[in-house]
C-alpha cells in the first residue's frame, strides 16, 4: 500500500464579487478551480515531485495534504487515514504530527520574536511532548551549532533560516514532509547545501517527501517520481529518466524546451507561444489545447483521461504522436 | 570600435555607523555596441548596485566614491542630476524585476509610452502616440491598438514585462540595463521575454547589461559574462568559455553546485560557507575562506587583479 493515496482530488475557490455587487450588476458567481480531478500515489520513503507554472495548483495540493485546506471533493488518505473525514480526534492529531511542511520563504515562516529553540520545539510542545535538549540536537543534525538555539531568526542568513525550518519540521519525528518550493528563495550555492541536507535526512530518518517546485533541474535531481501539473490537472506522471528523455505530453515537452539550459549557448529558437489561460474560464476539453500544436477537435471537446503510458501515465489524446515528434 | 559603456575602477561606498561599506569595489568592464553582458552573482554580490551606479540611481547614502563611468566616451558619473535625467531613458533604458512596480498603475500604458517619447524625442503628441503603438506592436502585444488605453493591471505578468521593455526601448537608447527581468515570470514566459530582448537589441544595435542570478538565462542570452563576488569582479569573459572552463574557483563552485550539473550524483557539489557580509569582507582575496585551493598568498597579499579574465592567484586550468 502506498503511503499517500490521492483520489479524484478537486478544490475550488469562490472568487465572486461581494453579494451586493452581484445583485446590482447582475453578475454570476465565479468559481476558480485550483485542483481538478487529480489522482496519484506516493510510495513510502520516496520523493514525489509536483512541477508546474504559477496557478497550476501545486501549492494547493500541498496544503490539502497537510490539512491546511479541506478538499472540495475527492479523498486524500495518508497511511490509510483521511484527515478530512476521520472522526477520532486522537488519530487526527497523531497523523498531523506525522506530516510536516517546509515553506518557500524562510524570512516569512519563522516568528521574528521567538528564539530559535522555541521555534524548533513548538510542534512537540504543542502536543505536550518532552523538549529537553531537542532543539540543540536538531540544530546539529541540520548543520548549525547548538549554541544557535538562543538566537533570533534575524541573526541568520537565508540558507541558515531554511535549515531552521527543516529542523522544526523534523522535531515531531514526521514520516512525510511537504516541501513547497524549499529552495526558490535561495542562491544556487546555498540551494546545493540545503538540497544535500534534505537528501541526507531522507536517508537517515526514512522520510517521504512531496517536493513542490517550478525548477525542473532541481526536480530532476531530487525526485523518484514526477507529476506535471497544468491548470489544476495532472497531465503527465513518470520517473525522472523517462520524463526528461522522452516526455509524452506536449506541455511537458514545451516546459523542457523553455527551461534555460547551461549548454544552449546563444540559443536562437522560437520560444513557446502563449500563456497559461485564465483559471476562472479554462478552455473546454484538454486545458492545453489552445497552445498545443497537435490539438484536434477531439482535444477541444473532450478532456483526456489519465491513462497508463510506458512506465508512467499521461493525460493526452495524442501522446503516441507527441512522443514521436 | 569605441565601447558604448566603459566602467573604470568603479567604487560605490555606503557610510554607516559601523564604518564605510563597499558594495562595489574596483569594478571595471567595457561594453561593445550590440553586446549583451551578463552579470551573475549571488545576493549581495553587488550586481544590482553596479547597474544602479551606471544609471545614477543609487539610493542615499550610497554614492560613487571612485572610478569613472563613460557612456560613448563621455563621463556620466559626475553629471548634475538634471543632466542625468535627460540621459536616463534617452541614452540608457532600464528594465526592472517586477513589471508591476515599474509602471504607473494610474495611467494607461499608451500615455506612459507617449509621455516618454515626447519628453526624450521632442515629437508632437499625435506622432508620439503613433510611435507608442509601433513600439507595442514590436514587443508582441496582441491587438496593440486596442490596448493603448488599458491600465497595467489589465495585463498578465509577461505582457506587462513586454510593456516595460517597450518603454525602455522607445527612445532608442544605446544601452539597456535589465535587472533580473525574468525572475518574477514562469519559464515559458521567461523564454519569450529573453528571446524578445535578444531580438530587439540585435535589430536596434542596443547593448544590454543583463543582471541575473540564473546561469541558464545567461548561457542562452549573453555574449560575455561577468561573475561578481563580494562587490568585486571574480571573472569575466566569453560566456561559453567561462561556464564550461571556469578559471576562478568561485565560478567553478557556482557552476558545479547547479542541480543541472549533478550528472546523476546523489549529492550536489557545494561551496562551504556563505557570502561574507559587507561589514566583514576577509582580507586578501575575498573568496579565500571558502576556496578549496586557498594558500597563504590568498590570505595575506592584497586582493588579486583580473588577469586573463580571472581575479585569482592560482587560476584553474593552469599549472601552479
Amino acid at each position: 500500500m502506498s503511503m499517500v493515496e490521492i483520489r479524484n482530488l478537486r478544490r475550488t475557490f469562490d472568487v465572486s464579487k461581494p453579494w451586493l455587487n452581484r445583485a446590482l450588476e447582475r453578475l454570476p458567481k465565479q468559481v476558480l478551480t485550483a485542483v481538478s480531478d487529480v489522482s496519484f500515489d506516493i510510495e513510502a520513503q520516496t520523493v514525489y515531485a509536483l512541477v508546474g507554472e504559477s496557478g497550476s495548483g501545486k501549492s494547493t495540493i500541498g496544503k490539502i495534504l497537510v490539512g491546511l485546506l479541506p478538499p472540495s471533493s475527492g479523498t486524500v488518505r495518508v497511511e490509510d487515514i483521511d484527515l478530512a473525514t476521520e472522526a477520532d480526534a486522537a488519530v487526527r492529531a497523531e497523523l498531523r504530527s506525522n506530516i510536516q511542511m517546509i515553506f518557500q520563504d524562510p524570512f516569512a515562516s519563522l516568528n521574528p520574536r521567538w528564539r530559535v529553540r522555541d521555534i524548533i520545539v513548538e510542534p512537540v510542545r504543542a502536543r505536550g511532548g518532552d523538549t529537553d535538549g531537542l532543539a540543540e540536537k536538531l540544530l546539529e543534525q541540520v548543520g548549525l551549532s547548538a549554541l544557535d538555539a538562543v538566537k533570533f531568526p534575524h541573526q541568520f542568513s537565508g540558507g541558515q533560516r531554511q535549515r531552521i525550518c527543516v529542523a522544526r519540521a523534523l522535531a515531531s519525528e514526521p514520516r512525510l514532509i511537504v516541501c513547497d518550493e524549499p529552495t526558490s528563495a535561495l542562491d544556487v550555492s546555498v540551494q546545493a547545501q540545503v538540497l544535500n541536507l534534505m537528501s541526507d535526512l531522507k536517508e537517515n530518518f526514512g522520510l517521504t517527501y512531496l517536493f513542490i517546485s517550478h525548477d525542473l533541474t532541481v526536480v530532476r535531481h531530487m525526485a523518484d517520481r514526477i507529476g506535471v501539473l497544468y491548470l489544476g490537472q495532472l497531465v503527465e506522471e513518470a520517473d525522472p529518466e523517462a520524463l526528461f528523455n522522452a516526455p509524452a505530453h506536449p506541455y511537458t515537452q514545451m516546459l523542457l524546451d523553455a527551461a534555460p539550459a547551461l549548454d544552449r549557448f546563444g540559443r536562437d529558437e522560437d520560444p513557446p507561444q502563449g500563456e497559461i489561460p485564465d483559471p476562472i474560464n479554462p478552455p473546454t476539453g484538454c486545458p492545453f489545447n489552445p497552445r498545443c500544436a497537435l490539438a484536434t477537435d477531439l482535444c477541444r471537446i473532450e478532456r483526456p483521461e489519465m491513462r497508463s503510458f510506458g512506465t508512467g501515465r499521461v493525460a493526452c489524446h495524442h501522446a503516441e504522436q507527441a512522443q514521436a515528434t | 570600435m569605441e565601447p558604448v559603456l566603459s566602467v573604470r575602477d568603479l567604487v560605490v561606498e555606503i557610510p554607516t555607523r559601523h564604518g564605510v561599506l563597499r558594495p562595489v569595489d574596483h569594478v571595471s568592464y567595457d561594453l561593445a555596441p550590440g553586446e549583451i553582458l551578463g552579470v551573475v552573482g549571488e545576493s549581495g554580490a553587488g550586481k544590482s548596485m553596479t547597474g544602479n551606479a551606471v544609471i545614477g540611481l543609487l539610493d542615499r547614502p550610497a554614492h560613487i566614491a571612485g572610478g569613472e563611468i563613460l557612456l560613448k566616451g563621455q563621463r556620466i558619473d559626475n553629471l548634475p542630476r538634471s543632466r542625468m535625467r535627460r540621459i536616463r531613458g534617452k541614452e540608457i533604458g532600464m528594465v526592472f524585476q517586477d513589471p508591476l512596480t515599474s509602471l504607473n498603475p494610474l495611467l494607461p500604458i499608451g500615455d506612459q509610452l507617449s509621455e516618454t517619447i515626447e519628453t526624450h524625442l521632442g515629437v508632437s503628441h499625435s506622432q508620439a502616440r503613433r510611435r507608442a503603438l509601433a513600439a507595442l506592436e514590436e514587443v508582441g502585444i496582441p491587438a496593440a491598438a486596442d490596448r493603448l488605453d488599458s491600465y497595467p493591471h489589465e495585463f498578465s505578468g509577461g505582457m506587462r514585462q513586454r510593456v516595460v521593455i517597450a518603454l525602455a526601448l522607445c527612445a532608442e537608447p544605446s544601452l539597456v540595463i535589465a535587472d533580473e527581468p525574468t525572475t518574477a515570470l514562469d519559464v515559458s514566459v521567461q523564454a519569450q521575454i529573453i528571446a524578445l530582448l535578444k531580438r530587439l537589441c540585435r535589430d536596434h544595435g542596443t547593448s544590454v547589461i543583463l543582471v541575473t542570478h540564473d546561469m541558464g538565462v545567461i548561457a542562452e542570452a549573453a555574449d560575455r559574462v561577468a561573475v561578481m563576488y563580494a562587490g568585486q569582479l571574480a571573472e569575466i569573459g566569453p560566456v561559453q568559455k567561462v561556464l564550461t572552463t571556469p578559471r576562478h574557483p568561485y565560478t567553478d563552485g557556482l557552476v558545479g553546485s547547479m542541480p543541472a550539473n549533478s550528472h546523476g550524483q546523489a549529492r550536489l557539489r557545494q561551496i562551504p560557507g556563505t557570502m561574507p557580509r559587507l561589514t566583514a569582507i576577509p582580507s586578501g582575496c575575498a573568496f579565500n575562506p571558502r576556496c578549496p585551493q586557498a594558500q597563504d598568498r590568498c590570505r595575506h597579499d592584497p586582493r588579486p587583479q583580473i588577469e586573463n579574465g580571472a581575479a585569482c592567484w592560482f587560476p584553474l586550468g593552469e599549472p601552479a
